[in-house]
């Protein structure tokens, strides 16, 4: 499948059977509606914002598998060390998408952000990103320029913080009656 | 920034508000607009959905929905459990068809591991998954009817939803949430009794379908009440990210199960039942004829599954499956096995999947990411009942308040799944 014609397109990754795009943020509106008005991709299945924090750091987590994926014929390969491939950015965005037609495909959209860094809204192209935009920002605070409607969804409205950072402890939440009060 | 025009080739003619697509805006020219605020806490809300409406007289002008009443934070927790232990969560974040989430979840961790699964797990995983979309669907129609004043409909789908989960309750020891897929396989073999109990109920169900559709398709009142209400075109539904038997009942071709068979729903036949009305009845023929096909599935899965009475339900990769409880007495390694497995979980390749499957509201994803640990960097699960509640504002134009009820059941929103 060739994508070359995509605006914007930094790489293309096949893994798992999975097509990626990476897109240069500045470029990702105009590259999603040239993927929904040339190549089809009419339906939004989701978006999905991953904090990268830590990643490839030590003793943030177990560093073990192998390069090519498991061998099931060599079970000694299950300890090989290997630290992953570092990151470009701390924040990526993955949009799945759907062509919802008689040839039917699969395809995702990567943007790599940093901290503050906005990305561009795609409610224009799809609808239905308004609600998986603002859960991306309530959830790991990325902000989306252009949003009509960009506001909290999932946690309350006064806030503080957003949860699914890496950042962010678990049991995380401010404790009303301690007894330190 | 350049920001894109909404492109006319799609949109045209489209029914969904602007400038936000999930919020219906009370005209401010209108006279005597009276702001409703329904639940989060209301009976026909389907847990705790909050609706903020606009009527003038009884017709809803404006409408905005408000979430997160039930949300939990699986996929945070989720990032700091093992994989052999995150299977629990998923099952929980859908309640009500739970099996496909613990499907999508187990098969999104089998594609990272590259991991090969015997085929009496697939056609259980199948049979299981059928059951749970009838299970899911009675609920529907259960409390979709009942809102509407059928309430002998209640009664008589929870009737029939008892026995699917006394199967469950069969095969795993549960009757909802059965954690009992997993990675590799089942957790467990299929218990005897389980085919001809399963037999008895798909012999049962078509009838008890029929009985549905006697009491409903000929009562006046459920008619009047369902049809042509709660519009939603073709073009929209696919705007709106609609996917199940929202979309099919807005006349699109689309079943997952048909389109990329997963599993083994290449090898069964089945028809994807679809309508052109996107109204509420449509909505509700469409679940209907699906629980039709679901038995005739469940029934093909129990034929095939009976010739494989012996084989294996599980891998035997021991780096990821537990070693059977036996061996645990007469092998040290097993023993290392699964004490590994238990305390430290299995790791997984570094890598990022997406799987989706169709679950009873649609396209049920789960999207992980892997560093190569023993647990999730990422678990993020694509919920049809998030994407459904995207079209609430566009099917409740122009509604009576007492449609938006109907309205609203029809989407067959889960709270769990919409707020994870």
């Amino acid at each position: 499948m060739a994508y070359e014609s995509v605006p914007g397109l930094v790489e293309t990754r096949e893994a798992f059977g999975e097509t990626t795009l990476v897109i240069d943020p500045a470029r990702l509106a105009e590259a999603c509606l040239h993927l929904r008005d040339a190549e089809g991709f009419n339906l939004l299945i989701d978006i999905t914002a991953t904090d990268y924090l830590g990643w490839a750091d030590v003793d943030v987590a177990g560093y073990y598998a192998t390069a090519a994926g498991r061998d099931l014929n060599e079970p000694a390969a299950q300890g090989y060390a290997r630290v992953p491939e570092p990151k470009p950015k701390r924040f990526s965005l993955s949009y799945h998408l759907l062509r919802v037609d008689e040839d039917s495909a699969r395809v995702r959209v990567q943007v790599w952000l940093d901290d503050g860094e906005a990305a561009e809204t795609v409610v224009p192209v799809w609808p239905t990103a308004d609600w998986h935009e603002r859960e991306a920002w309530d959830m790991m605070g990325i902000p989306f320029a252009g949003h009509p409607n960009l506001t909290r969804i999932l946690m309350e409205d006064d806030w503080e913080g957003h949860p699914l950072r890496k950042d962010y402890p678990v049991g995380g939440e401010p404790v009303r009656f301690s007894e330190a009060e | 920034m350049a920001t894109v025009e909404r492109g006319p080739a799609i949109y045209a003619g489209s029914r969904i508000p602007q400038p936000v697509p999930t919020i219906l805006k009370a005209d401010p020219a209108l006279e005597d607009v009276l702001t409703v605020n329904f639940g989060p806490n209301h009976p026909s809300t389907h847990g705790v959905l909050r609706l903020i409406v606009d009527l003038q007289g009884e017709h809803v002008v404006g409408l905005s929905a408000v979430i997160g009443y039930l949300h939990t934070g699986f996929e945070k927790t989720m990032e700091q459990k093992t994989w052999w232990k995150g299977v629990t969560y998923p099952a929980r974040i859908d309640y009500v068809s739970f099996q496909y989430n613990e499907l999508v979840y187990v098969l999104a961790v089998e594609k990272l591991l590259q991991l090969e699964v015997p085929r009496k797990a697939t056609w259980t995983r199948m049979a299981l998954g059928e059951l749970a979309r009838i299970h899911s669907h009675l609920v529907y129609l259960g409390t979709a009817a009942l809102e509407l004043g059928a309430i002998s409909m209640f009664w008589y789908c929870f009737r029939e939803r008892d026995l699917v989960l006394d199967l469950f309750e069969l095969v795993a020891g549960t009757r909802m949430h059965t954690r009992y897929f997993q990675v590799g396989g089942l957790a467990e073999d299929i218990p005897v009794g389980f085919y001809d109990e399963t037999r008895a109920f798909c012999r049962r169900m078509p009838e008890a379908l029929d009985e549905y559709e006697g009491i409903l398709d000929s009562n006046a009142i459920w008619l009047e009440r369902t049809k042509g209400v709660g519009l939603l075109s073709a073009a929209d539904a696919i705007a709106l990210g609609q996917t199940g038997p929202n979309l099919r009942a807005s006349g699109v071709d689309w079943d997952l199960r048909r389109r990329e068979p997963y599993l083994a729903y290449d090898e069964v036949e089945f028809d994807v039942p679809v309508r052109h009305g996107g109204d509420v009845f449509d909505r509700y023929k469409v679940r209907v004829d699906e629980m039709r096909e679901s038995t005739k599935i469940v029934s093909q899965c129990i034929d095939r599954l009976e010739e494989m009475q012996g084989e294996p339900w599980t891998s035997d990769d021991r780096k990821v499956v537990l070693p059977p409880r036996e061996e645990l007495h007469t092998s040290m390694e097993s023993l290392i096995h699964h004490f590994k497995i238990v305390t430290e979980g299995f790791r997984v390749p570094a890598g990022e999947v997406y799987v989706g499957v169709e679950s009873a509201r649609g396209e049920s994803g789960c999207y992980l990411v892997s560093d190569g640990g023993p647990r999730p960097w990422r678990a993020k699960f694509r919920a049809p009942s998030f994407a459904a509640l995207h079209a609430t504002a566009t099917c409740s134009a122009d509604v009576a308040v007492a449609d938006l009820i109907a309205v609203v059941g029809s989407l067959d929103a889960v709270m769990g799944d919409v707020d994870r």
